[in-house]
């Protein structure tokens, strides 16, 4: 057995790529269990195709994973891999251009028949003709030395196989020194009831790990050393697991039961699936017969007391929106999720966008303001999804929750909250007569509202001498009866409003490093949502390149943080990429008329930092460069003229 | 896919549907006026709509349970105005969504007597799948369908259960659309109580109401009203004594199906028909049986009310006992909730978030 060199470094991008049947998204996940453990701080990215079963062997069918991982605090999953496992011809033709020149490939070469060469179009085998020369390419026969070391245990080839993507972990667990006791553990614990499966797995997953200890092709295996963090526990978690575990929580602090009324969406399952097991804490959880059936039932949960809660993406948000408007019109609490997609119609299913802003805004009929809060990265839908249910139920309104597909399926470091550091959300159901009729006997008026914060009172069915009737049609301030009185409409309209604008949100903070000793930046780059990870991680780039720039975060879209509008103005330049064509660039223009400047794509993928540092970098020229919003700028350098020449 | 038996039985005979709704104290009873909410009805003038909201007024008390323990929500039409009028908890939703809402509220509310009141464009048209849903769900609902074959509300269009030809505003040449008969939709959603009466027939009215608000399960009760300013007379050939007499069939459980002097039998195509008794010629006259495991024969009695009314049965179809969803779904929460010892403590949810992967940094 040789003995390898081990070398240190600070950040490792590596992606698992393979044929949707590969389970290159367990090897993932097992890879972010292994590097958690260690310590090291880390994004992942998983992305895999719409089809469940596509067409074996091509490019429509590879799905990936990509993991960074380094001993600092990591905003991204990281742009460019420095490592590709590619399970196949397809995937390798796929992620290629994303790989960092000189990288390292891992590469099945047992898959790499003429075939399969010929399916995504190689005319000659690239681990032949020198066409990887710019790369570290380590070909290796992954599937038949895992039948080979599986051969003892009586499977067909066939079954076999399917643990190569155990054996390619195993290798790659070796190169980076994780440690195996808690795939190990994981395999017992899945295949416990299947000996047979359970012990190829393992076996192939440590013939992995030798075999990379005896080759010779691998001359350093590498080291990472643990991210500096704040001091607690912590675990690995992705965006809908965080939301399911944030309406759990929020219900418990609120000691309201939770029920979700939800239909089958991609992204949004997850939210569905999680919470449907957790009925032991108070949890019940009906799948609908469609998405306006969903929010109907947590709509009437809600109205009998409980936190109701849907979840949904774009297109079923769409179905949704009459039933908002009912519950701006009751006014009573509940949550809307919506991951966003790539829209509009089906768009792209597993693919991420934050286009759904608009419609979360304003998509309903009449005037139906509702608060719209949003995640910025996996772990913080936690916080996201607790302060929605906070709104919801002191305000008793509608509330918006706006997570993306990046977030839903992305994975970080959590630190655990310990519970009794949330907020305490207890609420009062009202029991008792709140106004006195003209002739001196105690009523109920179901919309005489807290002077403070316009809520209504929420007095659920079953109590008595409350009986009351709510409704869609416009009510009467105060007592709730129909009114069509047109003061009566436009003072309600304003009210609902002022509601929503009175809405408790903190300030916006400014990151601007140099503020403190005098040397402001002067380009503002804002963002909302998942963006919130890449602007970060371009900003410290550019400040690492000597250059300054601000950032800022929205949590809170709607109502905009009080001093939002003077930050604006507070800086020369703002910019504002978005994963959409400028929607919340619309909105502060709107409110603010603040010349915001957009950067926007909309390619179902998030942004790279590299991407927006170079962004950023164009907009520090000083005060004579022009302005202008980047959209789709190919097409409008290549071809927009053209498409609209004529007519103008 | 792995299914688990839930050991769901089927049973007959169900009267539990108020079993988890506070009743009055001893001694206490609420009148028809204790129903009755301050709002001006604003119902047409002859409207069979009123003579509904009376008959439900005047029979709640009967069921000796809380006001403030009954809910009735509806969705949009002339019908869903009925919650304004009754002085109980009420929701005047949207446009053929009220079983959803009504779904949510009895699930997490056990204590709840809920009602639906819907029309025929309603809970047919617009709200067709949330209606047959609720039904096939069984959830713990009762469902009042006033079926009045017309659109009031938006002024007189046709509907679902209008009949084919009908002219109307938006059928000059007359509507070319089929009707749905509502009980036979029931029947088909696996309804498991099905029942049709009259705004007319007060007493008719009020026993099947009894019987569907103590069913336990989704009862539909399809109830013939009169628009008397879109639709008027649609209903009257069963209203008129002597034409009502040769055509209603009475479904009285445990009794021959007859009407006049017609009773039912089994037809050669395995529907049933109405002959003469007199010409029954050996054949068995059906006897009524609500709690037939099959809904069959309900089916096929619900297919003789063709449009031209020749035989219409009137009163409970069906009435089977299923385990409603919304018992099961509770009975799932506190099934988890007992075997992990009680409600959840911080501690328990701390270990939720936890997981089984954590790692500290000190
Ligand atoms: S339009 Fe017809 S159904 Fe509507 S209230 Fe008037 S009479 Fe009744």
């Amino acid at each position: 057995m040789s003995v390898k060199q081990v070398q240190r470094v600070d950040r490792v991008v590596i992606r698992f790529a393979g044929d949707s049947g590969d389970g290159m998204q367990l090897t993932g996940d097992r890879f972010t269990a292994e590097t958690a453990a260690l310590g090291n701080d880390l994004a992942t990215l998983p992305n895999f195709p719409a089809e469940i079963r596509a067409p074996a062997g091509t490019v429509l069918g590879v799905s990936s994973f990509q993991l960074h991982f380094a001993d600092h605090d990591v905003m991204t999953p990281g742009d460019h891999p420095d490592v590709l496992v590619a399970m196949n011809p397809a995937a390798l033709r796929s992620n290629l251009g994303d790989v960092r020149r000189g990288g390292t490939l891992i590469v099945d070469s047992d898959e790499f028949t003429k075939r399969n060469l010929a399916r995504v179009g190689y005319d000659a085998n690239p681990l032949e003709d020198g066409s990887l020369e710019a790369y570290q390419l380590h070909a290796l026969p992954l599937t038949s030395r895992t039948v080979e070391a599986l051969a003892e245990f009586g499977l067909t080839r066939k079954d076999a196989e399917r643990s190569k993507n155990m054996y390619a972990l195993g290798l790659v667990s070796w190169l980076y020194n994780r440690p195996t006791e808690g795939t190990e553990r994981f395999l017992r614990t899945k295949f416990g009831k299947r000996p047979q499966i359970l012990e190829a797995n393992l076996a192939a997953f440590r013939a992995g790990y030798n075999y990379g200890e005896t080759v010779e092709g691998f001359a350093v295996t590498y080291e990472i050393a643990p991210a500096p963090a704040p001091t607690g526990t912590y675990r690995n978690v992705t965006g809908n697991t965080a939301t399911a575990y944030g309406l759990v929580a929020a219900a418990h602090r609120a000691g309201l039961p939770l029920v979700l009324g939800s239909y089958p969406i991609t992204p949004a399952s997850d939210i569905l699936h999680a919470l449907s097991g957790m009925k032991r804490f108070g949890v019940t959880t009906i799948q609908a017969e469609d998405e306006i059936a969903g929010i109907g039932a947590a709509l009437g949960a809600s109205y009998g007391g409980a936190l109701g809660v849907t979840t949904t993406s774009g297109p079923g948000l769409a179905l949704k929106a009459e039933t908002i408007g009912l519950a701006v019109m009751l006014e009573l609490p509940l949550v809307i999720i919506d991951v966003q997609r790539g829209g509009p119609s089906t768009g792209l299913p597993t693919k991420t966008e934050q286009a759904d802003l608009l419609q979360a805004m304003y998509g309903r009929n009449g005037e139906a303001p509702l608060p719209v809060v949003a995640p910025r990265s996996p772990a913080d839908c936690f916080d996201a999804a607790v302060e929605a249910c906070r709104i919801a139920l002191k305000y008793r309104t509608p509330v918006m929750l706006l997570s993306d597909g990046y977030l839903a399926n992305g994975s970080e470091p959590w630190l655990l909250p310990a519970v009794s550091s949330l907020p305490d959300l207890t609420v009062e159901f009202t029991t008792q007569p709140n106004a006195t009729a003209e002739d001196g006997t105690p009523v109920f008026r179901p919309y005489l509202r807290d002077p403070e914060t316009l809520a209504r009172p929420w007095a659920v069915p079953g109590t008595p001498g409350l009986e009351h009737r709510i409704g869609g049609l416009e009510k009467a301030d105060g007592s709730g009866e129909i009114s069509y009185d047109p003061d009566n409409h436009e003072k309600m309209v304003l009210l609902r409003q002022a509601k929503v604008d009175g809405v408790d949100v903190p300030d916006v903070e400014v990151d601007d490093p140099g503020a403190a000793t005098g040397e402001r930046a002067d380009v503002l780059v804002l963002g909302w949502g998942s963006t919130y990870g890449p602007i970060a991680a371009a900003a410290r780039a550019v400040r690492a390149g000597g250059q300054r720039v601000a950032t800022a975060h929205l949590r809170h879209v709607n109502p905009f943080p009080a001093n939002l509008g003077q930050v604006l103005r507070s800086y020369r330049r703002v910019v504002v990429p978005e994963m959409n064509l400028g929607q919340l660039r619309m909105l502060l223009r709107a409110q603010y008329l603040v010349d915001v400047i957009g950067y926007n794509r909309v390619r179902g993928l998030p942004f790279t930092s590299s991407e927006l540092a170079e962004v950023i970098s164009a907009h520090l020229g000083g005060p004579s460069d022009e302005p202008t919003d980047q959209t789709l700028r190919d097409l409008s350098a290549d071809t927009t003229d053209d498409l609209t020449g004529a007519g103008r | 896919m792995t299914s688990i038996p839930l050991q769901i039985p089927t049973y007959r005979g169900s009267t539990e549907g108020l079993r988890d709704v506070p009743h009055l104290d001893e001694g206490v009873a609420l009148k028809k006026k204790d129903f009755t909410s301050a709002s001006e009805v604003r119902w047409c003038p002859g409207c069979g709509d009123y003579a509904i909201l009376a008959a439900v007024q005047g029979f709640l008390p009967e069921l000796g349970i809380r006001r403030e323990n009954i809910v009735c929500i509806s969705g949009i039409g002339c019908a869903s105005r009925f919650p304004y009028y009754l002085e109980s908890y009420g929701m005047h939703s949207i446009h053929g969504r009220a079983p959803t809402i009504a779904t949510g509220l009895a699930t997490s509310r056990p204590d709840l007597s809920v009602w639906i009141v819907t029309g025929d464009g309603d809970s047919l048209s617009i709200g067709g799948n949330h209606l047959i849903h609720a039904l096939r769900r069984n959830v713990n609902l009762t469902i009042l369908l006033f079926n009045n074959r017309i659109y009031g509300l938006t002024k007189g269009q046709y509907s679902p259960t209008s009949e084919i030809g009908k002219v109307t505003k938006s059928t000059p040449a007359g509507s070319v659309d089929a009707p749905f008969d509502p009980v036979s939709l029931a029947l088909g959603a696996e309804a498991t109580f099905v029942a049709r009466t009259t705004d007319s027939d007060r007493k008719q009215l009020t026993s099947v109401l009894r019987a569907a608000a103590e069913h336990r399960g989704a009862a539909l009760v399809e109830i013939f009203q009169n628009c008397p300013i879109f639709n008027d007379g649609a209903f009257d050939v069963l209203k008129d004594r002597e034409q009502a007499e040769a055509r209603i069939v009475r479904l009285v459980d445990g009794e021959v199906i007859r009407s006049g002097d017609r009773v039912a039998v089994r037809a050669a195509g395995g529907g049933v028909e109405m002959v003469p008794e007199a010409e029954l010629g050996g054949r068995e006259p059906l006897v009524h049986d609500v709690a037939a495991t099959d809904p069959s024969q309900a089916f096929a009695l619900a297919r003789l009310s063709e449009p031209g009314m020749g035989s219409v049965p009137m009163g409970v179809f069906r009435s089977v006992a299923r385990p409603t969803y919304d018992d099961l779904a509770r009975e799932q929460v506190a099934a988890a909730q007992e075997k992990a010892g009680g409600p959840a403590t911080d501690a328990d949810l701390e270990a939720l978030l936890a997981g089984n992967d954590t790692w500290s940094v000190a």
